[in-house]
C-alpha cells in the first residue's frame, strides 16, 4: 500500500469515528428524557408520595442541592424524578415528606393553601389551611391547576435531622397530605416558591432554576 | 426610452399604488390589528397603529414601486452591452423637497407619539410618578400587581389590603395598577387591555388603563426572568360591576388566613434577601 492509499484510510478512518461519534451524541441527546414516576391508582383516585431533602443523594450531581423526590408510601424507596404522570380529570391524593428546615416565604401571603378539596391540608395528620410564613420549608403548586400548598419545615432543634436523600421516616420529618383535581390532559409545569436554594443569591439559583430539583412538570393524561 | 420622464411616470405610479394601498390598510389591515378593543388605552393604541401604518405605507410604496419599476425599465437586456451609465449631477428641486418631506414625516410621528403618549399613559408604566395622569385618577381602582418567580399575585389596598391569586377587574372602571417585583425583574402584560408595565424588585411602576365590558385577558411576563419564564401566564377577567363585588367579597373571606400573614400594604416591599436556604 502506498503512502498515499495509507494518508487516505487512515483519513477515512478518522472521519467515520468522528462521524459515529457525532451521531452517537446526537442520538443520545434526542432521546434522553428525564424520567419520571406514575401516581398509583386506586378506587379513590390517585396516590403521589414525595419526598423532600436539605440535599440530594450523595451520587448525585449535584448532592449540596434542595430537591424533591417520588418515592414509596412508607418512604423507604427513593427516585430522583420530578416529573409526575396524573390522570385527567381525577382525584389525586398527595402525601409529602419533608425532612428540610424552615426557610421563610418571600411572600407570606403563598402560605395559605389554594385549589386543593376542601381548601386545606393535613398537616402532621391535623388539618390546616395555612401555617407560620417563616416555618415554611418548600411550597408544591401547580399554578395552572391553581394548586398550592405550603410544606412545613423541620424545626432548627430538630433531634433526628436527615441530610441527605435517601430519608426513612425515622427522621424528623413533617407529614402533609392534600387532594386535588386534575383538569384537561396536558402539560402543567409546578414549582416550589420558597428562596430554598442555599448558597445561592436570594436562595434562588441551582436547583430553583434547574428542573429535576425544586420544579419540574405534571403530565396529565 | 431616454425621451421618457421616468420620475413623472414613477411619481404617478406611486400615487395611485399608495392611494389604494393605504386605503387597504387603514380599512381592512387597522380593524384587526393588535392589541385589539379590550380597553380604552388598548383602542387608543390600535388607533395608533393605524396612523402609523397610514403614513408608513406611502413610503414603503415608495420604495417598492421604485424596486418594481427599476427592474423592469432599467434592466439591460443585452449583456454585452455593459456601458457606464449616464453622470449623476444635483437636482436642488427634488433634494428640497427629499428633506422637506422626509423631516415632516419623522416630526410628525414625533409629535403624534409624544402627544398621545402624554394624552393617558397609553397603557404604560410610568413609574412612581405619573405624569400622563388621566383625568378621575383619584376614583381608580387600585390594584397591586405583585410578580416573584413564576407567578403575579394581587393586592387591593381598597379591600383591606387583601391578596388574591386571580386577577378579576370591574367593567367600565379606570383601574390604577401598581406593579412591583420580590425578586428579579418581570414584566406584567396584560394583552387585550394594553397594558404593559416593568415588574422591578423595589419600585413602584404605576399604569393605569380603562375596562370596556366584560372579557378575558391574557397576562404574561414580558421580562425572560427564569427557568420557568415561559410558563408565567394566566388569564384575567373583565366582568360587570355586580359580578365583580361577589367576587371580589368571597375572595376576601377565602384568603383571609393569606392576608392576615401579609406585611401592611406598601407601594414596594423587601423580603429578607437570603433567607436560611436549603
Amino acid at each position: 500500500m502506498s503512502a498515499t492509499a495509507k494518508r487516505l484510510l487512515g483519513i477515512g478512518v478518522a472521519t467515520l469515528v468522528v462521524c459515529v461519534l457525532i451521531g452517537l451524541y446526537v442520538g443520545l441527546y434526542l432521546t434522553s428524557a428525564p424520567g419520571s414516576a406514575t401516581a398509583a391508582q386506586t378506587s379513590a383516585g390517585a396516590q403521589l408520595y414525595l419526598g423532600t431533602v436539605p440535599a440530594a443523594e450523595l451520587n448525585d450531581p449535584h448532592n449540596t442541592w434542595v430537591s424533591y423526590y417520588s418515592v414509596s408510601p412508607t418512604s423507604t424507596s427513593w427516585r430522583h424524578v420530578t416529573t409526575f404522570n396524573l390522570p385527567a380529570h381525577t382525584l389525586v391524593h398527595v402525601t409529602i415528606y419533608n425532612y428540610d428546615g424552615q426557610s421563610g416565604l418571600r411572600n407570606p401571603f403563598i402560605s395559605q393553601s389554594q385549589g386543593t378539596i376542601g381548601g386545606g391540608f393535613t398537616l402532621n395528620g391535623k388539618p390546616v389551611q395555612s401555617i407560620g410564613p417563616d416555618t415554611a420549608s418548600h411550597i408544591f403548586s401547580i399554578p395552572q391547576m391553581g394548586v398550592l400548598v405550603p410544606v412545613y419545615g423541620v424545626p432548627d432543634d430538630a433531634k433526628n435531622p436527615c441530610s441527605n436523600a435517601p430519608c426513612s421516616l425515622s427522621y424528623s420529618h413533617s407529614t402533609t397530605t392534600f387532594t386535588f383535581r386534575t383538569g384537561n390532559p396536558g402539560l402543567y409545569r409546578w414549582q416550589c416558591f420558597v428562596p430554598c436554594a442555599a448558597g445561592y443569591i436570594y436562595g434562588w439559583g441551582g436547583p430553583m432554576q434547574t428542573v429535576g430539583y425544586m420544579d419540574g412538570f405534571i403530565k396529565v393524561a | 426610452m431616454d425621451n421618457v420622464n421616468h420620475f413623472r411616470r414613477l411619481a404617478i405610479i406611486w400615487f395611485f399604488v399608495s392611494v389604494i394601498a393605504t386605503l387597504l390598510v387603514v380599512l381592512l389591515l387597522a380593524p384587526i390589528l393588535p392589541p385589539g378593543n379590550g380597553s380604552v388605552e388598548a383602542s387608543g393604541q390600535v388607533v395608533d397603529n393605524t396612523v402609523l401604518l397610514g403614513v408608513s405605507t406611502p413610503v414603503a410604496t415608495a420604495v417598492l414601486v421604485y424596486f418594481i419599476y427599476a427592474l423592469i425599465v432599467f434592466r439591460e437586456r443585452d449583456p454585452t452591452a455593459v456601458v457606464d451609465g449616464p453622470p449623476i449631477r444635483g437636482h436642488s428641486t427634488i433634494q428640497t423637497w427629499w428633506l422637506v418631506v422626509t423631516t415632516g414625516t419623522v416630526l410628525f410621528l414625533a409629535g403624534y407619539g409624544t402627544i398621545r403618549l402624554l394624552a393617558d399613559g397609553a397603557g404604560g408604566g410610568q413609574g412612581p410618578s405619573p405624569i400622563a395622569t388621566p383625568v378621575h385618577a383619584n376614583s381608580a381602582l387600585q390594584v397591586q400587581v405583585i410578580a416573584q418567580q413564576w407567578k403575579f399575585t394581587y393586592r387591593w389596598p381598597g379591600y383591606g389590603g387583601m391578596e388574591t391569586p386571580r386577577l378579576e377587574l370591574p367593567a367600565s372602571r379606570l383601574i390604577e395598577f401598581h406593579v412591583t417585583s420580590l425578586d428579579v425583574i418581570h414584566s406584567f402584560w396584560a394583552y387585550q387591555l394594553g397594558v404593559k408595565a416593568d415588574a422591578n424588585p423595589g419600585y413602584d411602576n404605576i399604569a393605569y388603563v380603562t375596562t370596556k365590558g366584560p372579557q378575558t385577558f391574557n397576562i404574561h411576563c414580558a421580562e425572560l426572568c427564569g427557568v420557568f419564564h415561559g410558563y408565567m401566564f394566566e388569564t384575567g377577567k373583565v366582568v360587570p360591576q355586580s359580578q365583580f363585588a361577589v367576587w371580589i367579597a368571597q375572595q376576601r373571606r377565602q384568603y383571609a388566613p393569606g392576608t392576615k400573614a401579609l406585611p401592611p400594604y406598601s407601594k414596594q416591599y423587601f423580603p429578607q434577601p437570603q433567607r436560611l436556604g436549603g
